[in-house]
């Protein structure tokens, strides 16, 4: 059995069946020792996702399952889990020092025991020199990591961070990510982290569940999210700059697939370049949505032809916009490429890089040559 | 920084001064009647200079009043007693069923919470007299007319509300994520209750307490109908001054100035909690 394990979890504010439903029928299994990022925008349900995993909110129904218990109905201090706060949320008349030994306190350790683990964690996230402060004399950046080492310093069954790293400044954040995910991997922690962040997900994760509308959208390895998105919404949620997206007709003969875009735009494959399998699913949908990564849309001698709308450089790689079927098509190539808008452009699709799926559902029929 | 110009000052200062003396002169001239006869006071035009005569406070503390008409008995100092005792078991009882209730409605929003607090605010909303007629029924059927107990328990219809809306109103600026935080270490709901909220909304509970102790101190009209001489407040016993042989105005300062004592003492005491409970948030980021 998992570690932790979610199963069918529904909640509703207000009324079952009747209220706002938050989160709809999760199913998650988490192994010991795996860090899962739950990916989404606000208000996708993951905050109320790890609060019915912590006890603050009931779970209207499902059952949740922590290290061989059954917790969903059991009060928060018996589920014997940690948790950072995406507010901070520490006690105001204690300075950071025994806000972050407090959480020790039911641990009933020694005394040097506790300065030496408050002194490791302070350290790790860079707090010693505020160790002796009140929360109300530090900056956001400095609470959230004194909140952030209150969690981390417990030996829990499962730490929860929402949203651990939101006010830190870049550079600490990329320290810190580091720092953390070897802290929590070297003890064996297991973790949940909520996050907007993607880059922040990937770095930390090894998994990455992708919540929209409180369902669970795609649960997988971060490459697995990036390189077989489940559906158009973890395809065009995930990857920065985002996916391009076009509607398409499926259309061609026996030797040819012809992609059919909105504006006469026409994308024109041999057969082989997809699987049998392949050619037999989008021929029967006719209709279909087509995502291609601005990573993988190449400018090429002869193609399909594109404008210029807007080209930037960003100091370390070009994000070229052009108007093309109807849409915009972004590109990325990382020389500093000069062509000011108005040019017309010709791009190439690699058939392998198409990311293919259902128009009326959003669910991936194909990436590049394979079933999704 | 300084921008105000020495005219704006000076202006200010003019118009604090009026204000002060508006809100303090009545105040002032009580005081200097409780140290003057009848006789005194009644003289036309008013002066401030007379022989001060401790005579109306002797009076009060000894409960001998003599007027023109003869000696009088009053129980000035048991009316005072009875104040001090009502306000103070009232709050006392207020603070202990409306904090925790408080902590409830703040909370936990559960069916009909809302129209639960709103009919306990809506005590305050209607006038005192509309209910006074059945509760003197009631009390008398129930043997309650009469007694501290009983008179305590009508002051609730005074306290609680109040106390119960300003400390709900600390608790929800409380971030309910700091007592999750304390809960998820490791304690149970009441130890959170003991331990963060209600140290964290200390001062608003003061505030609540202190204003309530005031407004039940002030009371009037449930005594005066409610309890016979023996167990009203001075508010109620002001009324004796007023006697067949006139008006004792010295008297009527005098316990004026020994009533309004102890309120001004406690308010002087928590005027730091109070102007930090009635103006700032209980918990900042």
């Amino acid at each position: 059995m998992s570690h932790l394990s979610l199963a069918r979890v529904d909640k509703f504010y207000g009324r079952v069946d009747h209220g706002v439903h938050a989160v709809q029928n999760v199913s998650m299994d988490i192994e010991k020792g795996e860090i899962v990022a739950l990916l989404g925008s606000s208000g996708c349900g993951k905050t109320s996702t790890l609060r019915m995993i912590a006890g603050f909110e009931e779970a209207s129904r499902g059952t949740i399952a922590l290290a061989g218990r059954e917790v969903h109905t059991l009060p928060p201090v018996r589920r014997n889990v940690a948790m950072a706060f995406e507010g901070y949320s520490l006690y105001p008349p204690l300075t950071v020092r025994q806000n972050i030994a407090f959480a020790l306190k039911s641990a009933k350790l020694g005394k040097t025991e506790v300065d030496a683990r408050v002194a490791e964690v302070a350290q790790l996230l860079e707090i010693e020199d505020i160790l002796d402060r009140y929360p109300s004399s530090i900056s956001g950046g400095q609470q959230q990591r004194a909140s952030l080492g209150r969690a981390l310093i417990r030996e829990a069954d499962l730490h929860l961070l929402d949203e651990p790293m939101g006010q830190l400044e870049p550079q600490l954040r990329a320290v810190l990510r580091g720092r953390i995910k070897h802290f929590v991997k070297e003890r064996g922690y297991t973790a949940i982290l909520v996050t907007h962040d993607q880059t922040e997900a990937n770095a930390l994760a090894d998994r990455i569940a992708v919540m929209e509308g409180g369902v669970l959208q795609q649960f997988g390895t971060p490459s697995m999210i990036k390189e077989r998105p489940a559906n158009l919404f973890t395809g065009t949620f995930v990857g920065e700059p985002p996916m391009n997206v076009f509607t398409a007709r499926v259309a061609g003969d026996d030797g040819r697939i012809v992609l059919e875009l909105p504006e006469g735009v026409t994308l024109a494959y041999p057969a082989g370049a997809f699987t049998d399998d392949v050619r037999r699913t989008i021929r029967a949908k006719g209709d279909i949505v087509i995502g291609i990564r601005p990573y993988s849309v190449r400018r090429a001698e002869s193609g399909v032809e594109a404008t210029v709308a807007v080209n930037q450089w960003l100091g370390d790689q070009t994000h070229i916009a052009a108007d093309f079927a109807g849409g915009i098509i972004v590109l990325v190539e990382h020389d500093r490429t000069v062509l000011e808008p108005g040019r017309t452009i010709a791009v190439e699709i690699d058939p392998a890089a198409l990311h293919i799926f259902d128009a009326a559902t959003g669910i991936a029929l194909a990436h590049g040559m394979e079933l999704a | 920084m300084e921008h105000t110009s020495t005219l704006e000052r000076v202006l200010r200062g003019i118009a604090l001064s009026l204000i002060v003396l508006f809100f303090m002169f009545p105040l002032f001239w009580i005081f200097l009647m409780s140290f003057q006869t009848n006789e005194t006071i009644l003289r036309i035009p008013p002066s401030l200079f007379f022989e001060p005569t401790l005579g109306n406070y002797k009076a009060l503390i000894t409960g001998k009043l003599d007027t023109a008409a003869g000696s009088l008995d009053i129980a000035f100092m048991k009316n005072l007693w009875n104040s001090v005792l009502l306000s103070t078991s009232a709050v006392v009882l207020s603070l202990i069923l409306g904090v925790p209730a408080a902590y409830a409605f703040a909370r936990h929003k559960f069916r009909g919470s809302e129209d639960i607090a709103f009919t306990l605010l809506s005590f305050r909303f209607a006038p005192p007299l509309l209910v006074l007629l059945p509760l003197t029924i009631y009390f008398q059927q129930l043997g309650l007319a009469d007694t501290y107990v009983g008179l305590i328990w009508v002051y609730q219809l005074i306290c609680l509300p109040l106390i119960l809306w300003i400390v709900r109103g600390y608790f929800e600026d409380i971030s309910a994520d700091v007592e999750y935080a304390y809960r998820i270490a490791g304690h149970g709901w009441f130890a959170t209750f003991r331990k963060i909220a209600l140290p964290l909304a200390g001062p608003g509970i003061a505030a609540a307490g202190l204003l309530a102790f005031i407004f039940a101190w002030n009371n009037f009209v449930f005594a005066l109908v409610l309890a016979s001489a023996d167990k009203q407040p001075v508010t109620v016993a002001a009324l004796a001054f007023v006697t067949a042989s006139g008006i004792q105005y010295g008297q009527i300062a005098a316990g004026i100035v020994l009533s309004i004592t102890p309120t001004l003492a406690i308010a002087l005491y928590a005027q730091r909690y109070l102007v930090e409970g009635l103006s700032l948030g209980a918990v900042k980021g």
